[in-house]
């Protein structure tokens, strides 16, 4: 943890075996979202598919989504390549739920295929977990529902997020806080290869949001799960992120965060500590999106500034 | 006191409480009463079918709740008109034309009453067969997706994304439940199956720590309502299926009210 936040300016990961696969990638994957989208009305159009990556965990190609006459999600093309954490961001209603969804399954896409890696273990947080209080069980038991978990796999995963006192615990009186953790614990259970976690740090402060991070970050590294994490918040990601999607039902920019611990201001702001686990992502973006959330084209921006 | 067709109430009343207990706890727990109540109240329909045609009432009315809560799964999918207003309409509809047709089929002298209540003193052995036989069938079904009927209760999209089969499950469900309401109806009538359905789980809520024994304490205090409820039926000599829900009722009020004392929530 020391090591690593004393790199300074990029908040990448220093583990030759993680960074390797996803700095290839990203490179890769940087080329068609850099290209401005010159398209009347700023439709994506269908691009040329690009090949599957060949160690993806989840390859998404050309996803297209429309529910109620409402376009969702608009030929987009995501990997998560093994060991990597990668963010996903976008405001309000730009699909990053719905794409989480499509990738695991979950929905599926009018047009586009995932590919997902052959005998992948999922670790899935969703995104709302209101916890129905109609239904007795505890903590332990919640962990083991559904699949067979040993009792000592259960409390081990409990001591790696911190929260091996809930066990016994019932989950309706549970804080959102230790519900969180909980909720991380049983997705680490059956060693997944991928993290998948939509809006982990909904609804705590950015003292509780790096500690979560510096969590998720220490858990991949020892153990070199992909991550696939949904962030609320457009600017202010986890610091580990090796790659970075800007989803505004396309893919609107991607890129390498910036630590914010070499931003004398956030460092005062957050405390050194949460500092490091949190990171700036700027965007490049080559359109923008009108009120409705359509793409508008660089010609179409210009004549609105004018 | 152990007269045969006080015995063979007992034990129809006991057998179906058995089974009600874990049924009830996931109808509770899916927030499925409304939809109970819709399979139930359709049952009517199945009770004037068989009269009209003369075929075996447990049959029909087995038939007919399998059909509609089949038709309530299709109708589910469209989101015009919100479900439980749905689950309402299909419900009181289904009286309706349940009740006109009962009324057609046996003629004006027909006793709805036991219909709509039930008529526990008149099951026959053949019934006491059929409860039985539907009974090992609904909870031999209910153990097999036991696991994932409970995960997807939690969550439907984890168990989902964890490799659940949730519409397979979901079906399972569905067609226990109509089972279960089919055989109820000949015991509390169309009117009172979901409130033997739901009244043990709830009571069993605020005593439980794990599902499983919500489901134990729920088949206890549907067993008790079943001896108790007879008791009072025959001791002043009133309805055997209203006095059942009314010792749930009771059961049920003084289960939650230390909780409710206490502002657990």
């Amino acid at each position: 943890m020391a090591a690593r936040s004393a790199q300074g300016v990029l908040a990448r990961p220093t583990l030759a075996g993680h960074a390797q696969p996803a700095e290839g990638y990203a490179r890769d994957q940087h080329q068609p979202h850099d290209q401005p989208h010159d398209q009347p009305h700023g439709e994506p159009q269908p691009r040329p598919a690009l090949a599957p990556v060949a160690n993806a965990l989840f390859s998404a190609r050309s996803i297209w989504l429309t529910r109620a006459g409402r376009a969702i999600l608009q030929s987009v093309d995501i990997d998560i390549a093994e060991g990597e954490i990668l963010t996903l961001i976008g405001p309000n209603g730009a699909g990053k739920t719905t794409l989480v969804r499509v990738l695991l399954g979950l929905e599926k896409p009018d047009r586009g295929t995932v590919q997902r890696k052959s005998g992948l273990v999922v670790g899935y947080v969703p995104q709302r977990f209101a916890i129905d209080r109609a239904i007795p069980l505890t903590v332990a038991r919640f962990i083991a529902l559904g699949r067979r978990v040993k009792d000592e796999d259960a409390k081990r995963a409990l001591a790696d997020v911190g929260a091996d006192k809930l066990a016994d615990r019932q989950l309706s009186e549970l804080s959102g806080g230790e519900l969180q953790r909980v909720m991380l614990a049983r997705a680490l259970v059956g060693s997944p290869g991928v993290l998948v976690l939509d809006e982990p740090a909904r609804g705590i402060d950015y003292t509780g949001e790096a500690e979560l991070y510096a969590l998720i970050g220490r858990l991949r590294s020892e153990r070199g799960f992909g991550v696939l994490l949904v962030s609320h918040d457009l600017h202010i990601v986890m610091a580990q992120s090796d790659r970075v999607i800007c989803l505004n039902r396309h893919v609107c920019c991607s890129g390498v965060p910036q630590s914010v611990a070499q931003h004398p201001e956030y460092a005062r702001l957050f405390g050194a500590q949460v500092a490091r686990a949190l990171a700036l992502y700027q965007h490049h973006h080559d359109h923008r999106h009108d009120l409705a959330g359509e793409p508008q084209t660089p010609a179409a921006r210009a004549s609105d500034q004018a | 006191m152990a007269e045969p067709f006080l015995m063979r109430a007992l034990l129809a009343g006991l057998g179906l409480a058995i089974v009600a207990a874990p049924l009830g706890c996931f109808v509770v727990w899916r927030r499925m009463a409304y939809y109970g109540e819709a399979v139930a109240q359709a049952g009517l329909i199945g009770i004037a079918v068989g009269l009209a045609f003369s075929v075996n009432l447990t049959a029909s009315v087995l038939a007919v709740t399998l059909a509609v809560s089949l038709l309530l799964v299709a109708l589910s999918r469209q989101q015009l008109v919100p479900f439980d207003s749905l689950l309402g309409l299909m419900a009181h509809a289904a009286l309706a034309v349940g009740v006109i047709a009962a009324s057609l089929a046996r003629g004006p002298q027909l006793d709805l009453m036991a219909f709509l209540f039930g008529d526990i003193f008149a099951v026959s052995a053949g019934d006491l067969g059929w409860i039985y036989l539907g009974g090992a069938l609904a909870l031999g079904a209910l153990i097999y997706v036991w696991r994932p009927l409970l995960s997807l209760c939690v969550h439907e999209d984890l168990a989902a994304a964890e490799g659940t089969p949730v519409e397979r499950v979901k079906l399972v469900f569905v067609l226990v439940l109509a089972l279960v309401v089919a055989m109820a109806i000949k015991i509390v009538g169309v009117l009172l199956t979901i409130a033997f359905l739901i009244m043990p789980a709830a009571a069993a809520r605020p005593l439980s720590e794990t599902p499983e024994q919500m489901a134990l304490f729920a088949a206890i205090f549907g067993s008790l309502s079943v001896g108790l409820g007879l008791l009072l039926s025959v001791s002043f000599d009133i309805p055997g299926g209203p006095s059942i829900v009314l010792v749930l009722a009771f059961i049920f009020v003084a289960a939650i009210f230390p909780a409710a004392v206490r502002g657990q929530h």
